[in-house]
């Protein structure tokens, strides 16, 4: 083979034969799906996931980068319920790709098969930016990550018929392993119930609504408005009279307004994971809860 | 107690009313449109408005060096002026295609159609077909919508080279190629319904086939922990006949001939790890060349004889959101009038506003949206594009939207 043949077979060898020859390419949207992706197909599937723990999923670009990904996609998982609204769509109708559109078997949008919260009564955007199906940050409820995981397995057995018992055996055991985690962070999580906390936004409503939390306040005046200081002047009004115990924000937000909470109040903040990837610990979906309790214990004893 | 809520309950059913349970349910469901409306398309409106100021006369702008456009190139009118509101209404149509119609509504002319597509949705392979009218693919700007740029008005390049803004009629096939980063192929075939191919009452070819012709590539990917790129390059062909411009003597002139435009772009966007909430970073520049030759008629003399042009232009802009809510950007154009020919029996002396004279123009501007749903803008503009004066441009602008959200490009 001539030199300058053996370079361009090289080469195109690179670019198109990158994605991988796994039985299903997967873009999940979020990092906590991309995680349950991986649980639960193993090798059978290459996962990408578009978004990291470092950024807020309601501001993404579609960055090129991205639609090249979807391009390739046999499955794309996203939260859905408006939630990637504001790219998602793009990557769509950018990629060329039928079998991951709207509608088909490659489309999967996990807040379907979970009881939705904070549905609103009103939809008017003087509310902030609310999501007319209820809040989309659904995995936080570990309940969630078990019915998704059900309906992700049967997905895959839909796609890929092939390794259905490969499917079959990975969601029997990540099921009995996340049924033994879930009655451990029952009892772990129980000193938290009745617990006021100021959130950042509206982001914990599902962790919340599980270990029985209260919701005392939070840092955005509005969901998706930054924090402004007079809601910040009033919010520590507000915790005067009626102190929470422990401020919390995510991973992907700066930590100047709940450290500026904080200072007033004498109530202690405290940076959670929020998804896989947030910090060390949450290297997994059992290790995001274990770290999001444990976080919170030793914030809140 | 028990009693009066059994009672209550009786009365309530009695006249048909649902029981407490089933009347929260029904609130719930009452929040998604039910019935035929449940199938409307997404509707969002873009309102914007300005307040002008401008040293010089708008109704005497043009671009010296540079054929006249005839399309809306200049600054606007001075004062305060409702821009052009947007009407926005997509959906997916079936599991084939989606649907986008966007009516511009100018508070002079009324309602016009700015693009009106349709799209393919199954087509696989990396393929996608849009079909009716749209923003040509052509550089970068071209496509995006004005509510969502990041300045005032268009470069100065974007109204020489495409009379501000080109909208086509016609057909365009794209290709997403299946490779590790982002690398798109596309063609256009339209109709010529704007400048290049045609301007002046003269209006389009008329003609059958193809009158206006666009290919374009783009290569994309990511690098380090928050920086995007893609880079463009296309080329736009066309052959106009009995194009007018009208000089600002007030002679009319006609080109028959061709017209080729390329056009470079490239744009960098970064934010730490890829999240902009806090503070991001844009860099946007695009080069133009164009090639023209042909023959040219004099209002003048009502001679015809050969003209051969060659001209380029560039641009290059940066934008800063340096605290959330709060941008500054700076952009600087400049336009090369290049060389242009004229053989006899033309007199270059007989086309004054194609006299050799490189515009130039600086922009300064400040931004500020309280919400992803609005934005208030000030800018600053020393425009040389007229060889005698500079005019200084002042513009406060607002721009908002209602309804659906909508998704920007890249």
């Amino acid at each position: 083979m001539k030199p300058i043949i053996r370079v361009l077979s090289g080469l195109s060898l690179a670019i198109f034969a990158a994605p991988s020859i796994a039985a299903l390419n997967i873009f999940a949207c979020e990092q906590e799906w991309a995680a349950l992706a991986q649980e639960l197909a193993g090798d059978k599937a290459s996962v990408y996931s578009a978004t990291t723990a470092l950024q807020d999923v309601h501001k993404v670009e579609a960055r090129p980068s991205l639609i090249a990904r979807v391009r390739s996609a046999d499955l794309l998982i996203c939260s859905g319920s408006e939630l990637e609204v504001g790219w998602l769509p793009l990557l769509l109708t950018q990629s060329g790709n039928a079998k991951i559109q709207l509608g088909s078997a490659g489309y999967f949008e996990a807040s379907q098969f979970v009881p939705k919260l904070e549905i609103p009564k009103v939809v008017d955007r003087a509310l902030g930016d609310v999501h007319p199906s209820g809040n989309p940050h659904v995995h936080l409820d570990p309940r969630n990550i078990a019915r998704v995981a059900e309906a992700l397995t049967e997905r895959f057995v839909q796609l890929d018929p092939a390794n259905t018992d490969i499917y079959k055996a990975r969601g029997n055991s990540f099921r009995e392993r996340w049924r033994a985690a879930l009655s451990r962070w029952e009892q772990q999580a129980a000193p938290l119930k009745g617990v006021p906390v100021v959130v950042y936004h509206k982001d914990m409503s599902y962790f919340i609504n599980w270990s029985g939390m209260r919701e005392a306040g939070s840092l955005e005046p509005k969901p998706g408005l930054p924090p402004t200081p007079a809601h910040l002047a009033e919010l520590v009004e507000r915790m005067k009279r009626e102190p929470a115990k422990v401020v919390v924000y995510s991973a992907y937000n700066s930590p100047r307004a709940a450290e500026f909470l904080s200072e007033r109040t004498k109530i202690p903040s405290v940076m959670l994971p929020f998804t896989v990837g947030g910090t060390d610990r949450a290297k997994d979906l059992f290790g995001l809860f274990d770290d999001t309790i444990g976080r919170l214990l030793a914030t809140v004893k | 107690m028990h009693r009066k809520a059994t009672t209550a309950l009786a009365v309530a059913a009695a006249l048909g009313l649902p029981h407490a349970a089933t009347a929260q349910q029904a609130a719930v469901q009452a929040s998604s449109p039910t019935g035929e409306n449940a199938m409307n398309p997404a509707v969002s409106v873009i309102l914007n408005g300005i307040y002008s100021n401008l040293s010089q006369d708008p109704t005497a702008f043009r671009i010296n060096g540079f054929t006249p456009t005839l399309g809306e190139v200049g600054p606007g009118v001075r004062g305060f002026s409702l821009g052009e509101s947007e009407l926005a209404l997509a959906a997916n149509i079936d599991h084939n295609f989606r649907g986008t119609l966007i009516a511009s509504i100018s508070p002079e002319d009324g309602i016009g159609v700015e693009e009106g597509t349709i799209q393919t949705l199954a087509l696989s392979y990396g393929f996608t077909i849009k079909a009716g009218r749209f923003f040509s693919g052509v550089g970068y700007q071209n496509q995006i919508h004005a509510h969502a740029w990041d300045f005032t008005d268009a470069p100065l390049a974007n109204k020489v080279f495409l009379g501000n803004q080109l909208g086509e009629d016609g057909v365009q096939l794209k290709w997403v190629a299946p490779a590790s980063f982002y690398w798109d192929v596309g063609v256009e075939a339209g109709r010529g319904r704007q400048f290049p191919a045609a301007a002046g009452p003269a209006g389009p070819r008329n003609k059958n086939g193809v009158s206006s012709g666009n290919v374009f590539t783009h290569v994309g990917g990511d690098f380090g922990t928050g920086a995007a790129w893609q880079t463009g390059l296309s080329y736009l062909s066309t052959s106009p006949q009995d194009r007018t411009f009208e000089d600002p003597t007030g002679t009319t002139n006609s080109f028959t001939g061709q017209s080729r435009l390329w056009v470079l772009d490239g744009i960098l966007k970064w934010a730490p790890n890829y999240n902009p909430t806090y503070t991001n970073f844009k860099l946007q520049g695009e080069y133009f060349r164009r090639k023209e030759d042909g023959d040219l008629t004099s209002g003048t003399t009502a001679q015809t004889g050969g003209f051969a042009s060659v001209q380029s232009g560039w641009y290059l802009q940066g934008v800063y959101q340096f605290v959330p809510m709060w941008r500054v950007g700076y952009r600087y154009d400049r336009l090369n009038s290049g060389s242009t020919s004229f053989s006899a029996p033309l007199n270059a002396a007989d086309f004054p506003i194609l006299a050799a004279y490189n515009p130039t123009r600086h922009t300064v501007m400040v931004d500020w949206s309280p919400s992803e749903f609005s934005r208030v803008r000030l800018q600053f503009a020393s425009d040389k594009s007229r060889s005698d004066v500079t005019d200084k441009q002042v513009f406060l602008q607002y721009i908002v939207s209602l309804g659906a959200h909508g998704a920007h490009k890249f």
